[in-house]
């Protein structure tokens, strides 16, 4: 049969070497890595929300320090005290400052006579201060703690675990030790231990922070240091005779970049949850200064009747806390070049 | 295997001895007396006390007092209960602790193996996002949060469980929940990383070519394989417990340990601290060498080498 | 003539991907007769391993079958249900995989690996399946069977591993072993043992042998046919003779000329790499890297030219109007070998 197929007799030229080179193109684009994790993270929607919402609570957090002042934060007003939220033009029950008294949805502004253009967009507390304004100022102190976690995940956890991991031998064995001892007490203790001996709140707990929230960091650090020690580039950089410090900054610190990025996402949420939780038992932050979890410990003992001012903290910790998470797993699938399909 | 035991156990010991060592200074250290709260006490009274308590010695005595009566389990007498020796107070209050405890490792390691395995099984279906968004909530939501909501809505509300209190198997059902939700949580996402994980590797394609079904793949391999490795976060999970604890005993007005020491933190009552200090210490120390045992002892490659290290 | 136990007709596989689809396999046809050995060879991402996937009904979740059928006897595997195809998987069809280093379950002892099959297919007892677990280790050279049979995979070499994991896949008897890449990531001399061991089992078992390789030198001695692969096609098929001796298509002639022999002082590489399946080359694919390519290789696809019953080759080289080349110097001897092979084989007949 394929006698029968009938070509002109030029089909049969030689073709000019030139196109060659042509079959070397990829029709597909290519990314670098950085590129390739940014198109995944961008792919992944509920990290990619979360990212804006961390930046959103961010700008509002700190921009608010211009607007909201210290003294008007903790300064109580007896006859605003326990107003539900009132959004002007909201007629929904719960934003126009009904409550629900027994059943009933009573107009607690009406009943406390409120002059008519006072309002409280998430209500008040029991002092009468603004929920709103406390709930936006104890965003700020857990993403304070955050930021203090994160910097000491950074410095002394990656340089821990490089030094440790590039070191080995006897130095390798005393730095792991000493972290085994760091954590078989319960990190909490450790903060409680601070707390102590130090005075409650916003020092203390970053003082405990910083003894206990980089050990896991310095591992994995370290278990990846012991690794890429071997590999050749690393080989080739040492047999070259470059500096220690410059091998780590050059050739360690990239290519350690994406667990020290997912690790400190998760240090994060633990180091908010530590505030939130040392505020709510009472040993960390105190009144009338405010965090997430002074107020959610205010909020509790009035839940039965007031449960709005429980919930308003309960609800931004949460976001807070789900928005770290999920930006977290997010980074995860986007560096982990395992998952990759 | 013998030795390296032996090694371990000694540095356990070496590692109390430390965390015993650096507690007590730190005491040492504390502003702030013991009597603080009780109001109006003379000079007189308060020099009896001290030496009611041996506070009037040099610390370094106080140090060896306190370390030689650590070794036969005397852990010094309480400030807040006067006369009521540490050990004893600990005692009567590790019951209910330990139950909770056990209940919520239980409830949580249980239920997320089946959430995780399941969500790995249907990777990348409706199934699989549900229980993604259930372990991202049960891992952001702080317990003591889901502590106040479960009593308000279930028990007082509902009225399906004891309000608080310590008694019957009902009183324990939701703090068990919201102690266990974290653990749940970690171990769903766990194993449904590991899951995934096994499920693409080699040996799974190979009993898939040997035609056994679905089920048989899961049940016989990946999950054995991806359970072993669980064993590793027994470890972390004891001290979420232990911390959890703290509060969720305070929530639901349980008389255990860890109500005890948030309240002996706020009373000053130090030698109560340390010895919840040391308690909790001595048990993440035992879990983990426990569990570095076991590991060694279910996952056959270990096995051979016959040590964990 | 042989009884045809496997014929794939114009097979298409598409995996999808972020950057669009890859065509793996475009219009790949072969059949494998009873008791033979067929060969298919060719670079890696050739399709090789994907086409033997697809007759164990094994394909990734994002590849879809676009067309074509493959036969078993009388029925077409790809019309199959996976509970149908979990009946035929590690029975009728066995496959060996290429890594022994991590097919096998660490946490399983691998007399249960082995008698997992017969469990599942002969539905025997845990007790008959190890008695005949322990037959088939001894049948595959491992030395004191009782009581490595209890043991696990970490305790076994390389070698050791893939004696394992070929008792196992021969453990049913099935009718067809797929071998892909199995001496692959083994050592020479363990190479040659593996393959030794595979010839002798499939005279004792009677089974026919897919055997996907990028390797000439391992086909040579082991199979019957040898199919060629590039860029997801067949390029040239024929007996073992007529694919080493008698090459017509240019890139079986690279291949060959970078294969080591006994005479040869100088090895070839083929020049650059293989296409893009993203977006497959018009004409021949391998016109690009091709010294023989002609204006019409980017044209048109060359359909399959006849060089004897037995023997294709997709190449426009054959066209009756082509011009007559000379391959090279390395292809030029074997020709000539060739030649001489079959006139004395005319002669004796």
């Amino acid at each position: 049969m394929e006698e029968k197929i009938k070509l002109s007799p030029d089909s049969f030229e030689a073709l000019p070497k030139a196109e060659e080179l042509d079959n070397e193109k990829i029709a597909a684009p290519s990314l670098t890595f950085v590129q390739d994790a940014w198109r995944r993270l961008k792919m992944n929607k509920g990290a990619f929300i979360s990212l804006w919402i961390i930046v959103l609570m961010i700008v509002v957090a700190f921009g608010s320090s211009f607007f909201i002042d210290h003294a008007s934060l903790v300064k109580s007003a007896p006859n605003y005290a326990n107003l539900p939220a009132k959004i002007p033009g909201v007629p929904i029950n719960g934003f126009n400052g009904k409550l629900k008294v027994s059943g009933e949805w009573v107009d607690e502004y009406k009943q406390n006579n409120i002059p008519s253009g006072k309002y409280f967009v998430l209500g008040t507390d029991y002092l009468g201060r603004s929920l709103a304004e406390r709930i936006i100022y104890g965003t700020k102190v857990s993403l304070i703690v955050a930021l203090v976690a994160t910097f000491f995940d950074l410095t002394i956890g990656v340089a821990y675990g490089i030094i440790s991991g590039w070191k080995g031998g006897r130095v390798d064995n005393v730095m792991q030790r000493i972290i085994e001892i760091i954590s078989s007490v319960p990190s909490l203790v450790i903060v409680v231990l601070m707390l102590l001996v130090l005075k409650p709140g916003m020092t203390s707990i970053i003082a405990a922070i910083a003894i206990s929230s980089w050990t896991t960091m310095a591992r994995m650090i370290r278990a990846e240091t012991l690794q890429l020690k071997s590999q050749e580039y690393v080989l080739a950089a040492r047999s070259l005779g470059e500096s220690a410090p410059k091998i780590a900054w050059k050739h360690l610190v990239p290519n350690l970049s994406s667990i020290i990025i997912i690790q400190t996402m998760y240090t994060i949420p633990t180091a908010i949850f530590f505030e939130a939780f040392l505020s709510f038992i009472g040993i960390g932050i105190s009144a009338p200064e405010t965090s997430l979890g002074v107020l959610l410990n205010d909020g509790q003992k009035n839940f039965q009747f007031l449960p709005y001012q429980m919930w308003y903290p309960a609800i931004v910790l949460c976001v807070l806390m789900i928005a770290f998470n999920l930006l977290g797993d997010g980074l995860r699938d986007a560096f982990d070049p395992k998952t990759r399909r | 295997m013998r030795k390296y035991l032996l090694k371990r156990v000694f540095y356990m010991l070496l590692t109390l001895f430390l965390v015993a060592t650096i507690t007590f200074f730190l005491m040492k250290l504390m502003p702030g007396t013991p009597y603080s709260n009780q109001e109006k006490m003379t000079p007189q009274q308060i020099k009896i006390m001290n030496e009611q308590y041996g506070l009037n010695k040099p610390v370094w005595l106080q140090y060896l007092i306190y370390l030689g009566g650590m070794l036969h389990g005397d852990l010094g007498t309480s400030f807040q209960y006067s006369n009521q020796p540490v050990s004893y107070l600990i005692s009567s209050r590790i019951g209910a602790s330990a139950q909770l405890g056990l209940q919520a490792m239980i409830f949580g390691v249980l239920v997320g193996i089946i959430i995780g395995s399941f969500a790995a099984i249907n990777r990348n279906t409706w199934i699989d996002t549900l229980c993604t968004v259930l372990s991202i909530i049960g891992k952001s939501v702080p317990n003591f949060v889901l502590a106040v909501l479960l009593q308000f809505y279930i028990a007082l509300k509902l009225g399906w469980f004891p309000i608080a209190d310590w008694g019957g198997f009902s009183y324990t059902v939701l703090p068990t929940i919201a102690l266990g939700v974290g653990p749940l949580a970690e171990t769903a996402r766990f194993i449904r990383t590991g899951m995934v994980d096994v499920l693409s590797s080699d040996y799974i394609e190979l009993a898939r070519a040997k035609g056994l079904t679905k089920f048989g793949i899961v049940y016989h391999h990946a999950l054995r394989n991806s359970l072993i490795p669980l064993v590793t976060l027994i470890g972390p999970y004891t001290v979420a417990l232990m911390t959890g604890s703290m509060v969720i005993e305070n929530i639901f007005s349980i008389p255990g340990i860890g109500e005890q020491f948030v309240k002996s933190i706020t009373t000053n009552d130090y030698p109560t601290i340390m010895g919840v200090t040391m308690l909790f210490s001595a048990g993440l120390v035992v879990v983990i060498l426990l569990t570095d045992i076991v590991y060694g002892i279910i996952d056959p490659r270990i096995r051979l080498s016959g040590n964990g290290d | 003539m042989a009884e045809r136990i496997l014929d794939v007709k114009n097979l298409e596989i598409n995996f999808h991907t972020y950057a669009g689809d890859v065509k793996a396999i475009r219009d790949v046809s072969f059949h494998l007769d009873k008791g033979e050995t067929l060969a298919i060879v060719g670079e890696s991402g050739s399709g090789k391993s994907v086409t033997t996937k697809s007759l164990m009904g094994l394909l990734a979740n994002n590849a879809e079958v676009v067309g074509g059928s493959i036969m078993y006897h009388d029925q077409d595997i790809l019309k199959k249900s996976e509970k149908e195809m979990q009946n035929i998987r590690g029975k009728d069809i066995a496959m060996i995989f290429q890594d022994p280093m991590t097919s096998l379950d660490p946490t399983m002892k691998i007399g249960q690996q082995i008698a997992e099959p017969l469990m599942k297919h002969k539905k025997m007892e845990k007790k008959k399946a190890w008695a005949q677990a322990l037959d088939i280790l001894k049948l595959v050279g491992i030395v004191d069977p009782e009581k490595r049979i209890n043991e696990y995979p970490h305790q076994f070499s390389g070698g050791m591993r893939q004696r394992i994991v070929i008792a196992i896949a021969l453990v049913c008897y099935p009718e067809i072993l797929i071998a892909d890449e199995p001496t692959t990531a083994l050592d020479v001399t363990i190479q040659a043992q593996i393959l030794d061991l595979m010839k002798e089992l499939q005279s004792k078992i009677e089974t026919s042998i897919i055997f996907i390789t990028h390797d000439l030198g391992v086909v040579a001695g082991m199979a019957d046919r040898v199919a060629v692969m590039y860029a997801g096609k067949i390029v040239e098929y024929g007996t073992v003779d007529e694919i080493f001796y008698n090459p017509q298509h240019p890139y079986t002639w690279g291949l060959l000329n970078s294969m080591p022999t006994l005479s040869s002082t100088l090895l070839e590489a083929i020049p650059g790499t293989p296409p893009d399946l993203l977006d497959p080359p018009k004409g021949d694919a391998f016109a690009a890297r091709s010294a023989y390519a002609m204006k019409i290789d980017v044209e048109k696809e060359p359909p399959f030219f006849k060089v004897s019953d037995t023997h294709y080759a997709a190449t426009w080289l054959l066209h009756p109007d082509a011009p007559k080349v000379t391959p090279p110097t390395e292809i030029v001897r074997r020709q000539k070998l060739f030649a001489k092979m079959s006139a004395n084989k005319s002669v004796k007949a």
